[in-house]
C-alpha cells in the first residue's frame, strides 16, 4: 500500500511538470496552429539559466527561477517576432520547419556557453519528509505544491482578467477577434511569453530531481506533445489532464513494468490511443 | 526539349559522379563524398512523403537506424553475408513502415509529425534499451565489409565510393519512374488536397501507406548501406538529428522537386567540412540557415529557378 502512495506522489511530481510544459505549448498552439518543436529548447535553457544563476552569481534558488523565467519569457517573444511572426501566413511543413531550425540553434548554443557534461542542480529544500508511512522529498512535495498553484494562477488569469481573455478569444476565433479590436500581434507576444514563463519555472522545479544537459528537453517536450494530442490540441484542461495521466502511467509503469521502459510508455499510450481515435481522446471533431 | 535537357542532367550527374574521385585526390574527401551519397539517398526517399504527399516525417532517421540494424545483426549474429542482409535492409524497414503508417497515415498535418516524432523515439529508445538484439549502448561492431562480387572487391574507400554511387544512381532512377508515373501524379494530388483527391476516386489511405513504405525503403536501404560503409553502428543513428539534416537538404534543394533533395544532400555536407571548427555546433549556423530560408527562400534552390524561369518565360511571352 506504501508503495502505491509512493506511486501516486511519484505521478503528482511528473504530471504537475508536464502539465506545466504542456500548457505553455498548448496555449501556444491555440495562437499559432503550429506545433513549437523549439518549446523544449525553452525548457533546456529555463534549466541552464536557473543553473548558471545560482552556481556562477551565487543568486539563491527563488531568484534563479525568476531571473530565468524572465530570460525565457524574453527569448520567447523574440523567436515569435522573429522566427513565427513573418511566417504566420505560411501554411504546412515551413514554420515546423523553422521551430525546428530554434530548437537547433537554442541547443547548440546552450552546448556552447555550458558545454555538453551533465550537471546537477543544486536546491535549498533537501530534507526528506514522511508522511505516515510514505517519504516524500522535500523538493517532490515543493514541486506539486508549485505546479499546482501556477496552474490555478493560469487558469484565473484566462479566465479572470480581460488579457487573459483576449487570448481565449483569439484562440477561438482569429478574425472574430481582430474585428472586436484585439491587437493579434500583443496578443501572440504575450502568449510566447507565458509560455516561456510556464517551460523555465517547470525545469527549474524539476532539475534538481533530475539532471541539467542540453538535450534535456527532448523527452519532456515529446511527452508534452503526447500530452497535448491526448487532451486536445489547443486545450488548457485538455493538457492539465493529460499531464496528469502521462505522469501517474509512467510512475505506476516505471514500477509495476519496468523502469528501462517507463519512458516509451507515454509513447506505446501514444500509438495505441491513437489507433482508435485518430483525433486524440478529448477532440471533438478532426482540426 | 524537356526530355533532352533531362537526358544532358543524367550525363551530368553520372559523369562528374565518376570523374569526382580525380577531382578529389584524397581518401578523405572520397568518404566524406560517400557518407553524402548514402544521406542522399534517405533524403531521396523522405522527399517522396514529405516533399510530394506534404506530411513531415520525423521518424526517418530511425528507419534508416532498422536498415542498419538489420545489416548489423544479420551479419554479426546470424553470419549473413553482406548482401544478403543488404537485400532485406529495405525490405524490413517497408514492412515496419507499413504498420506505422496504417496507424500514422489517419493522422493529418501536424498529428502526424508529432506522431513519427513519437515513433522515432520509440525505435532510438528501443535500440538502446533492447540489449539482447542491438547490443545496447555498445552499439555493433565488426560488421563485415560487402564482398567481393567476381573480380571487384569492396576494401578500398574508392571501390566502396562507386559502390554508394552505383546505387544512389539507381535510387534517382527508380524515384523518377516513380514521380513520372500515374502513382507519383497520385501523390502530388494528395498533397495538394486530400479531399479533392477522394472525390476523384484515389484511394488515400492506401496511397499513402504506400508512399510512406516506399520512403521508408529508401531509408532502409541508406542504413544498409552505411553499416556496410562504416561497419560499426551506435544508436545515435536513429537519432532525430539525422532527420533533421536531412529535412535542411531537402529545403536547401527545394521540397517536392526530383533533383532538389539531391542538390541539398550533395551541397549542405560541404559546409559542415568548411566548418569543422564547429563541429557539434554546427547547429548555431544551421539553425539560423534553416530559418532564414523558410523565411526567405520557402521553395529551395530548384523550386527558385523553377518559379524565375516560369516567370522569364512569362515576360517573354507578353513582350511577344
Amino acid at each position: 500500500m506504501d508503495m502505491f502512495l509512493q506511486q501516486v506522489l511519484n505521478g503528482l511530481t511528473l504530471g504537475g511538470i508536464y502539465s506545466l510544459v504542456a500548457l505553455g505549448l498548448t496555449l501556444v498552439y491555440g495562437i499559432l496552429h503550429v506545433p513549437n518543436f523549439a518549446h523544449g529548447a525553452f525548457y533546456m535553457v529555463g534549466a541552464f539559466m536557473s543553473f548558471h544563476l545560482m552556481s556562477a552569481w551565487g543568486w539563491n534558488y527563488w531568484l534563479a527561477m525568476t531571473g530565468s523565467a524572465a530570460t525565457v519569457a524574453l527569448l520567447a517573444v523574440l523567436a515569435e517576432r522573429l522566427v513565427f511572426h513573418p511566417l504566420r501566413h505560411a501554411s504546412g511543413l515551413h514554420p515546423m520547419i523553422a521551430a525546428i531550425g530554434v530548437l537547433l540553434f537554442l541547443e547548440a548554443a546552450a552546448q556552447a556557453i555550458w558545454g555538453a557534461d551533465f550537471q546537477r542542480m543544486q536546491t535549498p529544500y533537501n530534507s526528506i519528509i514522511d508522511l505516515g508511512g510514505v517519504t516524500a522529498p522535500a523538493q517532490r512535495l515543493l514541486i506539486i505544491g508549485a505546479a499546482f498553484t501556477l496552474m490555478v494562477v493560469l487558469h484565473l488569469f484566462l479566465k479572470k482578467t480581460v488579457m487573459g481573455s483576449t487570448i481565449i478569444a483569439m484562440a477561438q476565433n482569429r478574425d472574430g477577434a481582430s474585428l472586436v479590436g484585439i491587437d493579434a500581434n500583443r496578443v501572440a507576444m504575450l502568449t510566447f511569453a507565458i509560455s516561456g514563463v510556464l517551460a523555465a519555472v517547470a525545469a527549474t522545479l524539476y532539475a534538481p530531481i533530475n539532471l541539467v544537459y542540453p538535450a534535456m528537453g527532448h523527452l519532456v517536450i515529446t511527452k508534452a506533445f503526447v500530452i497535448i494530442i491526448l487532451g486536445g490540441m489547443g486545450s488548457v484542461p485538455g493538457a492539465i489532464v493529460g499531464g496528469m495521466i502521462i505522469g501517474f502511467a509512467e510512475s505506476f509503469g516505471a514500477y509495476y513494468i519496468s523502469t528501462d521502459y517507463k519512458d516509451i510508455i507515454a509513447f506505446m499510450l501514444l500509438v495505441v490511443i491513437l489507433s482508435f481515435r485518430p483525433q486524440g481522446l478529448f477532440t471533438k471533431g478532426v482540426r | 526539349m524537356a526530355n533532352l535537357k533531362g537526358k544532358l542532367g543524367w550525363l551530368l550527374l553520372i559523369s562528374v559522379g565518376l570523374a569526382f574521385p580525380w577531382l578529389a585526390g584524397n581518401d578523405y574527401y572520397l568518404t566524406v563524398m560517400s557518407t553524402a551519397y548514402i544521406f542522399a539517398i534517405a533524403t531521396i526517399g523522405l522527399n517522396l512523403i514529405t516533399g510530394y504527399t506534404g506530411q513531415l516525417n520525423l521518424a526517418h532517421s530511425g528507419f534508416m537506424a532498422v536498415g542498419a540494424y538489420t545489416v548489423g545483426i544479420l551479419t554479426v549474429d546470424y553470419h549473413f553475408t553482406f548482401w544478403a542482409a543488404f537485400a532485406l535492409s529495405g525490405v524490413v524497414a517497408a514492412a515496419l513502415g507499413f504498420f506505422i503508417g496504417l496507424v500514422s497515415l489517419r493522422l493529418k498535418g501536424h498529428y502526424f509529425s508529432i506522431f513519427t516524432l513519437c515513433v522515432g523515439y520509440i525505435m532510438f529508445l528501443v535500440i538502446e534499451k533492447w540489449d539482447g538484439l542491438t547490443h545496447g549502448t555498445v552499439g555493433i561492431l565488426g560488421i563485415p565489409a560487402p564482398e567481393a562480387i567476381g573480380s571487384i572487391t569492396f576494401t578500398t574507400p574508392l571501390a566502396l565510393y562507386y559502390l554508394v554511387f552505383f546505387w544512389l544512381v539507381v535510387g534517382m532512377w527508380a524515384m523518377r519512374r516513380i514521380v513520372n508515373s500515374l502513382l507519383g501524379r497520385t501523390f502530388i494530388a494528395i498533397r495538394n488536397g486530400d479531399e479533392l483527391a477522394e472525390s476523384l476516386g484515389i484511394n488515400l489511405m492506401r496511397n499513402k501507406v504506400l508512399a510512406f513504405m516506399l520512403s521508408v525503403f529508401y531509408a532502409g536501404m541508406a542504413g544498409g548501406l552505411y553499416a556496410g560503409f562504416v561497419r560499426f553502428i551506435g544508436p545515435s543513428i536513429a537519432g532525430v538529428e539525422h532527420t533533421f539534416d536531412m529535412t535542411m537538404y531537402m529545403l536547401v534543394g527545394g521540397l517536392g522537386t526530383l533533383i532538389g533533395p539531391l542538390l541539398g544532400a550533395l551541397t549542405v555536407p560541404w559546409l559542415t567540412q568548411y566548418l569543422q571548427f564547429l563541429q557539434e555546433y554546427r547547429f548555431i549556423v544551421f539553425g539560423p540557415i534553416l530559418v532564414l530560408l523558410v523565411i526567405f527562400v520557402p521553395n529551395g534552390i530548384v523550386g527558385s529557378y523553377l518559379a524565375w524561369r516560369t516567370r522569364r518565360t512569362d515576360l517573354k511571352g507578353k513582350n511577344a
